[in-house]
């Protein structure tokens, strides 16, 4: 199903493949705000281009809104805004990962908003994977689920699970309403 | 004949998967230390299938560790078991545990036996703690009769067979009994007439006639018990072994008389715990699966065939069109309209479910609870083949337990009470379908409700304004409210106040609404509305800023253009409209949704009348667009449920629209109020 | 041949059952618990009854008390389906004015046989 590339917005789709003929962990790279991230692979379904969303009311402001994807209604979350980073502006080349966040209730679809897509990472000795640091990083680290130094540069490996599980999501939104409500008390 | 059991695997698993969800609904459900029979017996009603299917379909590992939980559930039943957490806890275990073996079955893999093994251990331990040795014994499966078994003799067997007079009430036949026993061998039979009265004392229905039968061959004792099994107890029974000399010792076995009466005890007993309350499935069967008559399908291959063939009537017209032939397209494309929304209906036919499925458990209900408050109550119901959709159905059951409750606790009057009116009440269950929606009525011809008694509740609690002049429906509309309850006193049937409120969330939530008519003296009647169907709604589209919404065609009362001179502002922030003698509350869309580029000036947009639980808004919109058949999506699939919204769909564009929630609007509007 | 009315709750039961008996040569009536089969048996006799004996909305045993009362259905063959080859649950049914039972697990041969044994 990820391999269908009759889509227009449709970017690149045959990570799946590949995935499933390579030995080892597989993770797909991006990039946000000059940083490298890393998801699982087995975990993107797909990636897309950028098309307007139907927003949805009452969400925190990094759900961005609801999209079609063959029929089903999919949440994107602009990452960026999620890690409470600066929001930049959507152009032709923003990118969509439509990733699958396992839940207790089940497979859920989401897709997320990065500023652009790097490559596939290889990693062959799960030794290579190091502890994510307690400090020192934009994101918060509870996210992150390891540390992989590729060429020198780093790329933290992303926990899409608790990222993107709704609780947390919504958890962290009634916190800051709360924080809202009492600032305008 | 051989027949392939193999095509009814797949049902079996699907009954046994919605049956464990059944259990496990029942068990969380158990409160420890009180036994709920009718939950416990619903619990085991769904192992004992499992244990029956399984044991047809030859999952042996499958019936041996249901026999065990089966047997631990009927204890409990029995009250011989405690129903402790410890219990339950060991039963849900079972649940999962029984849920993976049937998927190892069904996917051919290994059965983990190791955790078998361990949770047989634990339930066969909490038997045995109880001291139900024999229920152990069963367990283990090591029970087999080895019964004392006298050899075949050479020559055969002397059998006396002596019915008693009512052998043949329960259908037993004499001549079948030596059909059978012909078939083992060669058979003599010697009637004895020596009980037949005379003739005006024959009952035509009863067996005087006795028989002495000589069966000749090698056919063993058990083959002739077996023959015998069905009547073993509705005669006086010899089986000996057929020696030259006969002496025949007419030893009836007396002593089977007596365990009959303590039958009749132990049978009558058992049907007062079979209370049959299908408890639990709702919730479990939220995402089961559908059983489909052949009928429903065929007809909605029979409509497939015939959009087969517009759609070939529309490819010959395309190889070479000319306009000339336009009335011949516009012929194919009308017939392709009509194909297509006749297929769509039959496609959701195969969702719904006669109503009756859910007025069966009324009859019982009703009896039991009329006897336990001592009042006189016929049930009538009508249009139980009303077809509902599935998803509708599971939801309307406990809405309509507690309608039905509530009559026969607050409106039917004990006898005595009555006045002139007959002393049996009356409770009317009633289903039709009406302009594209389903209604259902619970009536009764009780003491209706006490509007006295409601005004002073809706003032003391200030609902109602003193002085002002109130409808009987807006009076009515008060049971709705939560803590309004106007029962003199708390009873366990319907409880006090908790409810009405629920009852219609509840109906909401399926889309539906539900009203009440009542009259002093002479009863109430509670409709509730309730959509055809979860899946498709006709809706009108409406345009707020870039966005597009739909709201459901059924909640619109009209649509206005406002001038502002009408427009009041109701103590700081909220709006209403002077409208048809009444104020009506302006909800701004693109506000409460928060769309960019959207209209603001109110002289500029539209107001869309909508109306919900007996309420009106005006929801500001920029303008109106189409009417169209919407199919709803759900959002909570990959996001999750979000106030003022019931759903979403795929627009015409590809875009997703977001199907607006009018009764929940308006709840928030009023909370904010 | 017989008409036969079989009642169970279970769906793979009634399939198994009705499959075997129309592969005979039956004309089967289907229930799925016993109240259903009342309503049935109310308005079409049946030669033979094959039931269920735990069923929700009402069990077989209240059924067969209830066909007994029927004058259509005073005689007529009833056998309850068993899980259990012990003594009490089959008298349940005995004791209701079953006939006989059939003990589950069977097959559909031992079905036929013991069907073709009632009905001759």
């Amino acid at each position: 199903m990820a391999t269908k590339t009759t889509e227009l917005a449709t970017v690149g789709t045959h990570l799946k493949r590949e995935a499933t003929t390579a030995e080892g962990l597989q993770y797909l790279t991006f990039t946000l705000a000059g940083e490298s991230y890393g998801i699982d692979i087995l975990q993107v379904q797909e990636i897309r281009g950028w098309v307007p969303v139907t927003k949805v009311p009452n969400a925190p402001s990094f759900v961005r809104g609801v999209m079609n994807l063959r029929g089903a209604i999919v949440p994107v979350i602009d990452l960026r805004l999620r890690f409470g980073l600066e929001s930049v502006e959507y152009t032709k080349t923003t990118v969509v990962i439509v990733v699958t966040v396992r839940s207790e209730q089940g497979g859920r679809i989401v897709g997320m908003v990065v500023d652009g897509v790097s490559d596939v990472l290889n990693i062959n000795n799960a030794a290579d994977i190091k502890d994510p640091p307690d400090f020192g990083t934009a994101v918060n680290t509870e996210f992150i689920s390891g540390l992989v130094t590729i060429e020198a540069e780093m790329v933290m490996l992303l926990d899409v699970d608790r990222l993107l599980s709704i609780e947390e999501m919504f958890a962290m939104e009634s916190i800051r309403g709360a924080d809202a409500a009492r600032a305008t008390a | 004949m051989a027949i392939d059991i193999g095509q009814f695997v797949q049902t079996f698993f699907e009954e046994s998967l919605e049956g464990l969800d059944i259990m496990e609904a029942g068990l969380l459900a158990l409160p420890p230390g009180a036994a709920d029979l009718e939950q416990i017996n619903t619990i085991f009603r769904a192992a004992h299938s499992i244990k029956g299917g399984s044991g047809t379909f030859g999952f042996k590992e499958v019936t041996d560790f249901t026999h065990v939980m089966e047997t631990l559930l009927d204890k409990m039943r029995e009250g011989q078991l405690a129903v402790t957490s410890e219990a339950v806890n060991s039963l849900l275990e079972s649940v999962d545990c029984l849920r993976e073996m049937l998927m190892a079955v069904r996917q051919n893999t290994d059965i983990d036996n190791a955790r078998v093994g361990d949770l047989q251990g634990r339930l066969t331990q909490l038997l045995e703690r109880k001291g139900a040795a024999s229920g152990t014994a069963d367990a283990t499966g090591h029970r087999g009769p080895v019964a004392s078994q006298p050899l075949p003799p050479a020559g055969g067997w002397l059998i006396g067979f002596r019915p008693h007079l009512d052998l043949m009430h329960r259908g037993n036949d004499p001549v079948r009994i030596f059909r059978e026993l012909a078939a083992l061998g060669d058979l003599t039979v010697r009637p004895d007439f020596s009980r037949l009265p005379r003739l005006a004392e024959i009952q035509p229905e009863d067996c005087y006639l006795a028989w002495e039968l000589e069966l000749r061959g090698d056919a063993g004792h058990e083959a002739v018990t077996e023959v015998f099994a069905w009547v073993e107890d509705d005669c006086d029974l010899s089986i000996d072994a057929l020696v030259e000399t006969v002496v025949p010792p007419v030893t009836g076995k007396t002593a089977a008389e007596e365990p009959g009466q303590g039958e009749l005890l132990l049978e009558r007993r058992s049907g007062d715990r079979r209370k049959s309350d299908r408890r639990g499935s709702g919730a479990a069967a939220d995402s089961g699966s559908i059983r489909v008559s052949i009928d429903k399908v065929d007809a909605v291959i029979n409509l497939v065939g015939e959009l087969v063939t517009t759609q070939s009537m529309l490819s010959a017209l395309g190889v070479d069109f000319d306009m000339d032939r336009i009335d011949k397209l516009h012929e194919a494309l009308d017939q392709l309209d009509r194909n297509t929304r006749d297929l769509q209906e039959h496609v959701m036919r195969i969702r719904m479910l006669p109503v009756s499925s859910v007025f069966s458990r009324f009859p019982r209900m009703v009896h039991d609870i009329s006897e336990k408050l001592g009042k006189r109550v016929e049930l009538q119901i009508s249009g139980e083949q009303t077809e509902i959709d599935k998803t509708v159905i599971e939801k309307i059951g406990d809405p309509l337990i507690h309608l039905v409750r509530n009559s026969l606790d607050h409106g039917i009057e004990p006898p005595g009470e009555r006045g002139t009116k007959p002393q049996t009440g009356i409770i009317t269950l009633n289903a039709y379908h009406k302009s594209g929606s389903i209604f259902i009525e619970v009536g009764d011809d009780g003491r209706g409700l006490d509007r006295d008694a409601l005004r002073r509740k809706g003032l003391d609690s200030g609902l109602l304004r003193p002085g002002e002049e109130y409808s009987d429906e807006q009076i009515h509309e008060l049971i709705f409210h939560p803590g309004l309850s106007t029962a003199k006193q708390i009873s366990d049937v319907s409880g006090r106040g908790v409810g009405m409120d629920v009852v219609r969330r509840n109906i909401q939530d399926v889309g539906g609404n539900i009203q009440i008519a009542s009259h002093p003296g002479r009863g109430s009647m509670i409709t509730i509305c309730l959509p055809l169907t979860l899946a498709i709604l006709d809706g009108q589209l409406v345009s707020v800023g870039q966005d597009c919404y739909i709201i459901p065609l059924l909640s619109i009362v009209e649509s206005v253009q406002i001038r502002a001179e009408a427009i009041n502002r109701m103590a700081g922030k909220c709006e209403v409209l002077r409208f048809r003698g009444q104020h009506l509350p302006i909800l701004r869309l693109y506000e409460l949704f928060g769309a960019e580029d959207a209209v603001t000036d109110l002289e500029k947009g539209l107001l869309v009348v909508v109306e919900a639980d007996g309420r009106q808004v005006g929801l500001f919109v920029d303008d109106l667009q189409g009417q169209q058949q919407v199919s709803i999506k759900s959002l909570e699939k990959n996001f999750r449920r979000v106030s003022g919204v019931a759903g979403a769909t795929i627009l015409g564009d590809g875009r997703v629209g977001l199907i607006l929630d009018i009764s929940g609007l308006i709840r928030v509007n009023n909370a904010a109020m | 041949m017989a008409t036969i009315l079989i009642v169970d709750d279970s769906a793979s039961m009634r399939q198994m059952v009705e499959f075997t008996l129309k592969e005979a040569g039956h004309q089967v009536m289907v229930a799925e618990d016993g109240l259903a089969a009342l309503n049935l048996a109310k308005g079409a006799a049946s030669d033979l009854v094959i039931t269920d004996v735990n069923m929700p909305n009402m069990d077989g045993i209240t059924l067969i008390r209830e066909l007994r009362a029927l004058p259509a259905y005073k005689f007529t063959p009833i056998l309850t389906l068993t899980t259990e080859s012990t003594t009490d649950k089959k008298m349940e049914g005995k004791g209701a004015g079953a006939t006989g039972w059939i003990v589950k697990p069977f097959n559909p041969e031992k079905l036929l046989a013991t069907v073709n044994k009632v009905l001759g």
